[in-house]
């Protein structure tokens, strides 16, 4: 039997796929570009991140091919610092920062509160549209010569000497942000004020503390970058010396205001990646997550504490080695609450009945190189330490662990497990779980080198390296390839499953939550009756008893 | 649907807060003018390091009392005080920590 | 909602709860209006919150560099008018005000005191920027404009010039975000000027009236910091 979804639990009933649901409700291609329902908006969205993980991904595979060899051979500089800052701007801007949250938060979060859309709906689909003008000024940059500062935009080299298209980048950037911010604002009305009768705060799943926490980054950290940039392109413009030393300007100020945001915005991209294996764990191991108050908190924890530690991509920036420690201190502070989490989902397993489908397999993924990563950043955030590794690939190492063994591997697990309520349709578990493998196993071979080769020198953002790191970048690209396999076949598997996927019943997987608890797909206003909650998060047995009564099973 | 909505999900109020008496606008407008004029009042007066200090403190007491009044704070739900405070608070963790590094650069290590 | 169905206002009593009636404003996916009002007064009141930041932000650099460049900043607000200034935070206030009675009047559906109101907000925000026109425009004329038409030298201190273009980029950076938010508030005052002539607003529904106010004092907070810290050092 090739099936391996749980159909052992009493209430799964045959498929019972919803006459009329979301995605047959209306036709035609305005039904879908003027929705206002928080599904379709999710599906947009989905498209669009999803084209852009592949753009970013290419500059990747580009800079990959450059660093085989030691010589800066294939590129010129020029066009290798252009490599690099689209693959950072495009991978953190357009792909990283909306993904689980606009994809997956969207779709799945007021469906878990047991409503009937987003807050907003209107201020939804105009976050799309927004994200989609700040992309497209993207595309035009990439068309037209791209922008060689990095991703920081560090001045006075941004504002004053380089000939790219520093000024349309950031307006893209600025416009962007805005579309993050009126999704996190959507997010925290919804949240506070349309929960389903009965949904205490303590009764919500974890990911919805998850995405309440991003919510708050989102909204007090991006508006800094929005400001920061303004006044980026307001020098570049003018030719003023804000940020410019021979000016008058402080290119330190510059960096700690962007890094006010762009530290946070780690976080903004990292919790919801933890709010998708808190349900994914509470799913697989059908138990309650333990110590949930304490994964609860330590989510807003996070929020809190990653507000504090900006500084410490500074450290040999030049500003005073008080603050210096300061910041070191409190960056080793932020790592508890992460710590809690892993801990917690970890002790969760213990003696639970394991269910090893694609999304676990992508969990445990996470839980491992998630760690590593952390660790690593608090290699990094010790004084001595990162005098020697800033700037090296072992920071490239250390947070590549973070954003794509945490944030992407998360994504993919939240794809695959609500796959089924988000299209009516299983994706083929085999296919799935060789995916999964080829993504530890490329992510590995391509990361795990560049720590090594990061601690003995090598620096990043150069394609040219000294001749003994080759066989360390030969290895770091050979896995990128077996990575990009990785990703392109769920790509391909997802979108054959539309059509010939087994047909998904309300709850394949025998989960609790209230998006489990209507149909695959589910109807356009998410419940024909508006839920009541009785049961406690991860309550299997008053879940299950629950879903009994009401569905008549 | 016919079930009371619980209290702990949304407060559904039918009516909206109540509404502030009409002279409490003019109150609170003629306080702002007061303050105004100090502000320009003590700009011109010489107190050297202290002037920030003073005007910003006049400043703060004009946005409390916006906020409080104008904004409808005073009768609002605790969220909305946390939402208040809370963006302070980290617009105070930005200068403060931002500061932090600017005003020890210059310190000795001995 | 189709604008067109309101033949009554909205002076009519509030709608017991269950009744098959709604009000015609309220949003299919909220439960009554009262969960109407307090999600979108939240929604702004989160707005509000990330404005504060964002303005905090150039705030935050206007200080640095004040602490950096004392002289220089105190020269910079000398060649700032603050008779005018003072007017102009006078006229602001009082469009808070008449904002403020807007949404007094709306909440009772006082619908011509209403509208009114928010025309004298219009008007005063109208002379708020106008006059910022001036002073940016004899700005510009003195050679105060920052960037490559900047030909303004201090006069006993030439070395002060670099500080000072420095200080009047803020300036017009933080004026102009400024004044950028009210142009944008008084656009959205037409809007609700038309609706609430309409008599769309009543004690049930005035929340698009509140949280214009929420946004219009907000303006006026940022312009509360900026008048001494660019007019007065």
């Amino acid at each position: 039997m090739t099936s391996t979804t749980i159909d052992d639990a009493p209430f799964i009933e045959p498929s019972t796929r919803a006459r009329r649901n979301y995605l047959n409700d209306e036709y035609g291609v305005l039904s879908w570009l003027l929705t206002k329902d928080h599904k379709r908006i999710a599906i947009l969205y989905l498209f669009s991140v999803t084209i852009f993980f592949v753009v970013g991904g290419i500059f990747a595979f580009l800079m990959r091919l450059e660093l085989l060899t030691p010589e800066g051979d294939m590129f010129t500089s020029d066009t290798y610092n252009k490599l690099f800052t689209l693959h950072g701007i495009v991978m953190i801007f357009f792909f990283l920062i909306p993904a689980i949250p606009a994809v997956m938060g969207n779709f799945i979060l007021p469906i878990m509160l047991g409503a009937k859309d987003l807050a907003f709906p209107k201020l939804n689909l105009l976050s799309w549209y927004i994200y989609m003008i700040g992309g497209t000024l993207g595309v035009i940059v990439i068309i037209t010569g791209g922008v060689d500062t990095g991703w920081t935009f560090y001045t006075p080299f941004s504002t004053q000497y380089s000939n790219t298209k520093v000024f349309l980048t950031t307006l893209g950037a600025f416009i962007t942000g805005f579309s993050s911010i009126l999704t996190g604002l959507n997010f925290l009305v919804t949240i506070h004020r349309m929960r389903a009768p009965g949904l205490t705060w303590y009764r919500l799943p974890l990911f919805v503390w998850s995405m309440y926490a991003t919510s708050v980054v989102i909204m007090l950290a991006t508006p800094v970058l929005a400001i920061t940039l303004v006044l980026l392109m307001v020098e570049r413009v003018l030719q003023v010396g804000i940020f410019d030393p021979a000016l008058g300007g402080d290119p330190v100020l510059y960096q700690h205001m962007f890094w006010f945001y762009s530290h946070p915005a780690v976080y903004i991209m990292i919790l919801p990646g933890m709010a998708v294996i808190s349900e994914c764990v509470a799913a697989f191991t059908r138990k309650k997550i333990f110590g949930y108050k304490f994964v609860a908190f330590s989510s807003l924890a996070i929020a809190f504490l990653g507000f504090l530690v900006w500084a410490h991509h500074m450290f040999v920036a030049g500003i005073s080695v008080y603050a210096a420690m300061i910041f070191s201190f409190l960056t080793m502070l932020v790592a508890v609450p992460s710590a809690i989490k892993v801990f917690n989902w970890t002790a969760t397993m213990y003696k639970a009945s394991v269910s090893w489908q694609t999304p676990m397999l992508y969990v445990m993924g996470f839980i491992g190189l998630f760690t590593i990563g952390g660790v690593t950043g608090l290699f990094l955030g010790a004084l001595g330490v990162d005098v020697h590794v800033h700037d090296s690939y072992f920071v490239v190492a250390h947070f590549h662990y973070i954003m794509v063994g945490g944030t992407i591997m998360a994504y993919m697990a939240g794809i695959h497990y609500w796959w089924p309520k988000i299209t009516g349709r299983m994706y083929p578990e085999w296919w799935g779980r060789l995916s999964a493998m080829l993504v530890f196993v490329g992510f590995n071979l391509t990361f795990f080198p560049q720590f090594l080769v990061g601690y003995v020198g090598m620096p990043r953002r150069y394609h040219a390296y000294a001749p003994e790191f080759q066989v360390l970048n030969v290895l770091s690209t050979a896995g990128a390839t077996v990575l990009a396999a990785g990703y392109l076949l769920p790509m391909i598997y997802l979108f054959w499953s539309l059509k010939f996927g087994r047909k998904a019943g309300t709850n394949p997987w025998g989960a609790v939550g209230l998006e489990w608890a209507t149909t695959s797909p589910p109807p356009k206003e998410n419940f024909h009756e508006t839920p009541v909650v009785t049961w406690d998060a991860y309550d299997y047995p008053a879940f299950l008893k629950a879903m009994r009564e009401t569905q008549h099973v | 649907m016919a079930h009371q909505p619980d209290h702990e999900t949304y407060s559904g109020h039918a009516a909206p807060p109540h509404q502030a008496p009409l002279g409490m606008y003019f109150a609170v407008f003629g306080a702002l003018m007061v303050l105004t004029v100090l502000t320009v009042w003590v700009s011109r007066i010489d107190l050297g390091a202290m002037n920030t200090a003073v005007a910003m403190a006049i400043a703060v007491v004009k946005a409390l009392v916006v906020i409080l009044w104008f904004m409808h704070v005073i009768h609002s739900p605790r969220l909305t005080w946390i939402v208040v405070i809370c963006s302070f608070l980290w617009l105070a963790v930005l200068f403060v920590l931002t500061f932090s590094d600017y005003l020890t650069r210059h310190w000795k290590m001995d | 909602m189709s604008d067109a169905t309101l033949s009554h206002n909205a002076e009519h009593a509030a709608e017991p709860h269950g009744h098959a009636h709604h009000h015609p404003f309220l949003q299919h996916h909220f439960e009554d209006m009262g969960q109407q009002h307090e999600a979108s007064t939240l929604g702004m009141w989160f707005f509000v919150a990330q404005e504060i930041l964002f303005f905090g932000g150039i705030f935050c650099a206007y200080f640095i560099y004040r602490a950096m460049y004392p002289a220089a900043w105190a020269a910079g607000s000398k060649l700032q008018h603050w008779e005018i200034g003072a007017a102009n935070t006078v006229v602001l206030i009082g469009s808070s005000l008449t904002m403020a009675l807007a949404v007094w009047g709306a909440q009772g559906a006082r619908r011509k005191f209403t509208t009114l109101m928010l025309v004298l907000t219009l008007l005063l925000g109208g002379i708020f920027v106008g006059v910022k026109g001036y002073e940016y425009a004899e700005h510009i004329h003195h050679g105060q404009f920052p960037g490559s038409m900047f030909t303004y030298v201090h006069a006993q201190d030439p070395a002060l010039t670099r500080g000072i273009e420095l200080f009047m980029t803020f300036y017009f950076t933080m004026t102009g975000l400024h004044a950028l938010h009210m142009v944008i508030g008084a656009g959205l005052l037409l809007y609700f000027i038309r609706r609430a002539w309409r008599g769309d607003f009543g004690h049930e529904y005035y929340s698009p009236i509140e949280i214009m106010g929420l946004y219009w004092h907000f303006v006026d907070i940022v312009w509360i910091f900026l008048f001494p810290l660019l007019y007065l050092v």
